[in-house]
């Protein structure tokens, strides 16, 4: 099991207080209905899975409830960092 | 290639047993190839073994980073059953299921095939009209799948509890009689053996590291450890790793690797007749020859390669194992392990080819890929060969995250593969 660090909470609790939200950074289209299907499949399928640096989403959801990211080593599964939603990408 | 038959094993027995050759040779890689599979699990060595069986292409090499059937193959629950709800998915995993039948003779190697059944409990008003839309809907594709009561459900499994009281009683079962096992480890060495027999080059530990592609695009071969090695056909079969393969050809992916784990018990006598499996609760069972009791867990929920998940997914496997087969409940658990499964936003496997000519994929089998090794591999196989898909793997292109085609098992078969 994992321990996360919440960066709201400033504490590490473990795995299970969290839900974890997937990629992180992915901003939803500024105009959605300008988008072609390339673009929409893009968005909402297309997923970097890297072997390595992962930026991701994890919300506290038995704690603070609050969503924050993270940077884990998808091949060590350590994290690297948590940092606060609309931080910049690390 | 030494037959395995009782001729041969009374002769080999006279020599003690010394004179056996090595089942496969472990091969040097050539210069050229006219098609390399990247992957050697029971996919990839199954493709190298249809393209030269079937479709003629025989100076085929299996490129494999570790050891052969050491990835999903050897990680799996090895279940084996094709009643999935749409037409498409119901023709692809009963395409596999046709070849199990037969394919310990077809490769002369004992897969240990067992069609002792697949049975998916109910336990719920939903679950009972899902899995009865299933059965009808089966039953048109030409896929078995019968409907039993909670009595005929403990007749055919005894150790099942049907307590009307439990906290998710058993309100009846979806069986598949066709369903079954099979010996992981035998589906990858039996491909290899018998793909080596056919002149497949079989080379293990040699990791690739990059797709080298022309100046039209088209692919030229593809780097690797023990350095380049020419092919103007390469097919992926990289499973939990297909994400990083891809990229090595300049292609992003709509997958997501997660670990999926799962664990034995200490061997005991045969008393599980059959597999189970409830989706609302979230356990799978079925005992193997050895007489440990196979159980899979879930995906941990977070994207990793480390081949290891958390103790907290198997515990709340264990605990939904312990509340439908109490006889279970002091039964000492011997193993766990994790393997790493790519996962598509529908749940549906990605086989056909890609925007690269010459390259060609099979992968995003998700949770549940053992069950179509033979339609998986010989599907790959056609597709390499004519550089078109077969009608049964066309629907699984790459193009329906484009065109919205999904073929949403993600919906229609809830957690369980």
């Amino acid at each position: 099991m994992l321990l996360i660090h919440c960066p709201y909470c400033d504490e590490k609790r473990p795995e299970i207080e969290f839900a974890y939200g997937g990629e992180a950074h992915i901003a939803r289209p500024h105009d959605p209905s300008t988008l072609n299907d390339e673009e929409w499949e893009g968005h909402l399928f297309i997923r970097s899975n890297p072997r390595g640096r992962h930026h991701e989403r994890w919300r506290h959801i038995h704690g603070c409830g609050r969503f924050f990211n993270a940077v884990r080593d998808t091949v060590t599964d350590k994290f690297e960092t948590t940092y606060k939603a609309g931080e910049p990408r690390r | 290639m030494t037959r395995f038959n009782a001729f041969n094993l009374f002769a080999k027995a006279l020599g003690g047993h010394k004179s056996w050759p090595e089942q496969w040779p472990d091969a040097r890689p050539k210069p050229f190839y006219d098609a390399i599979i990247v992957g050697g699990g029971g996919h990839g060595l199954g493709a190298a073994y249809y393209l030269a069986k079937k479709y003629g292409i025989r100076n085929v090499a299996v490129i494999e980073k570790g050891w052969l059937g050491g990835g999903n193959t050897g990680r799996n629950t090895t279940i084996i059953r094709s009643n999935y709800l749409y037409d498409e998915s119901a023709h692809l995993y009963d395409h596999a299921v046709k070849l199990w039948d037969g394919l310990s003779q077809e490769l002369n190697y004992n897969t240990m095939y067992s069609k002792r059944g697949v049975m998916m409990l109910a336990h719920n008003v939903h679950d009972v009209q899902s899995f009865k839309r299933h059965i009808h809907a089966n039953r048109l594709n030409g896929v078995d799948n019968e409907w039993l009561t909670p009595e005929e459900a403990k007749a055919y499994c005894p150790p099942l509890s049907i307590d009307p009281g439990a906290r998710y009683p058993v309100l009846g079962a979806a069986l598949q009689r066709r369903g079954g096992t099979a010996r992981h480890d035998t589906v990858a060495w039996g491909y290899a053996r018998a793909a080596a027999a056919l002149g497949v080059d079989i080379i293990q530990n040699c990791a690739v590291t990059g797709i080298r592609r022309g100046p039209s695009g088209a692919i030229e071969g593809v780097e690797t450890e023990r350095g380049f090695i020419a092919a103007p056909k390469v097919g992926v079969s990289a499973a939990g790793n297909s994400s990083v393969i891809m990229q090595m050809a300049g292609l992003q992916f709509p997958l997501e690797s997660y670990p999926l784990q799962a664990l034995v018990s200490e061997p005991i006598k045969p008393v599980f007749p059959c597999v189970v499996m409830s989706n609302t609760v979230h356990a799978y069972m079925s005992q193997s020859d050895k007489g440990e009791l196979v159980i899979g867990a879930g995906t941990d929920q977070y994207v990793s390669y480390s081949q290891r998940g958390a103790l907290h997914i198997i515990e709340h496997t264990v605990a939904a194992i312990c509340e439908i087969f109490p006889i279970f409940r002091r039964m000492r658990m011997l193993r766990s392990w994790g393997g790493v499964v790519d996962v598509t936003p529908d749940r549906s496997p990605i086989l056909g080819k890609t925007p690269v000519p010459g390259l060609y994929v099979n992968c995003g089998w998700g949770t549940g890929g053992f069950k179509a090794t033979p339609g998986a591999a010989d599907l790959l196989a056609y597709t390499i060969a004519r550089d078109e898909p077969h009608p049964i793997n066309a629907p699984f292109n790459l193009d329906r995250f484009r065109n919205g085609r999904l073929i949403d098992e993600a919906a229609a078969a809830a957690v369980a593969h």
